[in-house]
């Protein structure tokens, strides 16, 4: 299901925080429908490289392209509604609404009623919420969480609160999706689960998929190719063959084998 | 989807408060209750749209203002001038209020929410204490004198007002857009993430918060004879925090009667002004202490005759955190 359709290219992005460097010179590129790993000691960057690609932070030098459209400079808001949506490494949910309505905030920029319908509660409020209802429970579905539609999410177990963060970004319609450390503070039986859900949507959804993760079993066992970013800069990339055996990355993040 | 319309509660709502505020218009034209149960009523009236605005802001979407007697202020001066040196008729004095703020509201609103947290907090004090002063210099509304009003506001225009000002902020916050407030109260860097217009959302919200403040101005200018700039300090401002505060960030019918307890309380205390903030003061820190999240957490009335919430969502078994 890999294209040869180029869908992000990053050339040469860096961000400098006063004297910090913190990301330099990163090339990057996504062909649509691949799976690809972004790993990485703690303090590398990899988060940064993601608030940079969703707009959080602008980049000072390079670009950014998704489809041919140029993001440097645009607002979080717009960059997610031309296609890149996020998790987040600690999640940020709307703790306090529903599991449904979490959802629903993630339909809300394709929402067709405007504000003054919605105080004068004229038709067009009332079909447009009507069927942004139906849709988010459809969507829950997929995900196995219609059954914790009225829950609060912040009472949701663990496990159900990244699969509910990976549903609402899934909802915002994305191109590429970014998971940043999906399985941080799983077990391995969620691990497998989760393994098994980003195969699943990726198929589902027919969708480009960025992944940071710490968890070498999970990373090497689903991604296609891994770029590898130590001190900001990006050190190795290629299959998971490739980067388990490149001695660059063994000294600096996996280490050497214990014999 | 019977959750999306206006359902027997909202109906059952407008006849009790019909026959309610029709009981009391008959009590008032009757002569029974004398002008001091009367003027607490209007007070009364006053405050819940001043604390129903406010939770809009500051329940709802999480900006924390504490500039709101400033948009009452503008708004109680707007329309008394429409009144007293336009002579245009009382309606139009509302709306002008309202509107007035409102255009207050989104000259203060852009620049300064563009701050978060305390920073918001010391600009929209600073914004209250501007206008205030502002007011105070300029002689064509009387100055430090203040300005001399027709007593306008009658009980039938308070009662539309308020039951406008709740169900305009209900029907708000109940859609797509108050979800995107509270999505912006609960993590606003999630919501941006998922395509909200933070910044559009939060001057929405200070807009439509600023207007009914507005409107309330307009009320309270032609109830009381006669405005002042002294009427406007920063102590009103804390005054109608309190109410969304000990109501409960998040939960209208906390606000609301919040707004109806103080009013009552306070008018009886009237005549020892200074125990009046102690007293309040001290409501306030016990209130913190024991019952952090407010008299009605993010809970509203009529989740308690459901088993379930809608709109805000979520069940009603969870009262261990605050949300501020």
């Amino acid at each position: 299901m890999t294209t040869n359709k180029l869908l992000l290219k990053v050339e040469k992005a860096g961000i400098r925080f006063g004297g910090l460097q913190a990301v330099s010179d990163v090339n990057l590129e996504l062909k649509q429908g691949e799976l690809v790993g972004l790993i990485g000691p703690n303090g590398a960057g990899k988060t940064t490289f993601f608030n940079l690609l969703t707009g959080v932070y602008v980049p000072t030098e390079g670009s950014i392209e998704l489809d041919g459209d140029k993001l440097n400079g645009l607002a979080p808001f717009k960059i997610t509604r031309k296609g890149i949506s996020r998790t987040f490494q600690n999640i940020r949910l709307f703790g306090e609404l529903s599991v449904l309505d979490n959802v629903k905030v993630a339909y809300h920029s394709r929402a067709k009623h405007s504000i003054l319908s919605s105080i004068f509660r004229l038709p067009h409020h009332f079909s447009g919420e009507k069927e942004m209802e139906e849709q988010a429970i459809e969507f829950l579905k997929i995900f196995k969480l219609e059954g914790f539609l009225h829950e609060k999410a912040k009472n949701l177990p663990y496990g159900q609160q990244r699969r509910l963060e990976i549903a609402r970004a899934l909802a915002a319609n994305p191109k590429l999706l970014l998971l940043d450390e999906p399985a941080a503070g799983m077990n391995p039986q969620e691990t497998h689960e989760l393994m098994n859900l980003i195969s699943f949507i990726r198929e589902r959804f027919s969708l480009t998929v960025l992944l940071i993760e710490h968890d070498m079993l999970l990373v090497m066992g689903v991604c296609e190719r891994i770029y590898v970013l130590d001190h900001g800069q990006l050190i190795a990339q290629g299959t998971p063959q490739e980067i388990r055996n490149n001695p660059k990355v063994i000294e600096a993040y996996l280490g050497e084998e214990v014999s | 989807m019977k959750k999306l319309t206006h359902g027997k509660g909202f109906w059952t709502a407008i006849v009790v408060v019909a026959i309610l505020s029709a009981l009391i218009q008959f009590l008032i034209s009757g002569g029974t209750l004398n002008s001091f149960y009367v003027n607490t009523i209007f007070y009364i009236g006053i405050n819940i749209i001043l604390a129903t605005s406010l939770h809009l802001i500051m329940g709802i979407t999480g900006q924390f203002s504490i500039g709101h007697a400033g948009f009452l202020a503008v708004g109680a001066y707007a329309s008394a001038i429409m009144t007293m040196k336009l002579d245009l008729p009382f309606p139009v004095a509302i709306l002008a209020g309202g509107i007035a703020a409102g255009i207050a509201g989104l000259i203060i609103g852009i620049p300064s929410l563009r701050l978060k947290g305390d920073y918001l907090a010391i600009a929209t004090l600073g914004f209250g204490e501007i206008v205030r002063i502002t007011f105070l210099n300029i002689d064509y509304i009387g100055g430090a004198s203040g300005m001399q009003v027709r007593h306008l506001t009658t009980w039938p225009w308070l009662v539309a007002c308020v039951v406008l000002t709740v169900v305009v902020i209900t029907n708000f916050t109940n859609s797509t857009h108050g979800r995107a407030c509270i999505s912006i109260r609960e993590n606003e860097i999630a919501a941006d993430a998922m395509g909200i217009n933070t910044t559009y959302y939060k001057v929405a919200a200070f807009v439509i918060g600023s207007f009914f403040a507005g409107i309330a101005g307009a009320l309270y200018a032609h109830n009381f004879y006669i405005i002042q700039p002294t009427n406007f300090g920063f102590l009103k401002s804390f005054d109608i925090l309190i109410f969304v505060v000990l109501g409960g960030l998040g939960s209208m019918s906390g606000a609301v009667i919040a707004a109806i307890l103080l009013t009552i309380i306070s008018t009886f205390l009237q005549d020892y002004s200074e125990t009046r903030m102690i007293i309040y003061s001290l409501v306030l820190i016990i209130m913190m202490l024991y019952r952090p999240q407010g008299l009605m957490g993010t809970k509203e009335l009529t989740s308690l005759f459901k088993y379930r919430g809608t709109g805000k969502g979520g069940m009603p078994n969870d009262n261990k955190q605050t949300i501020a």
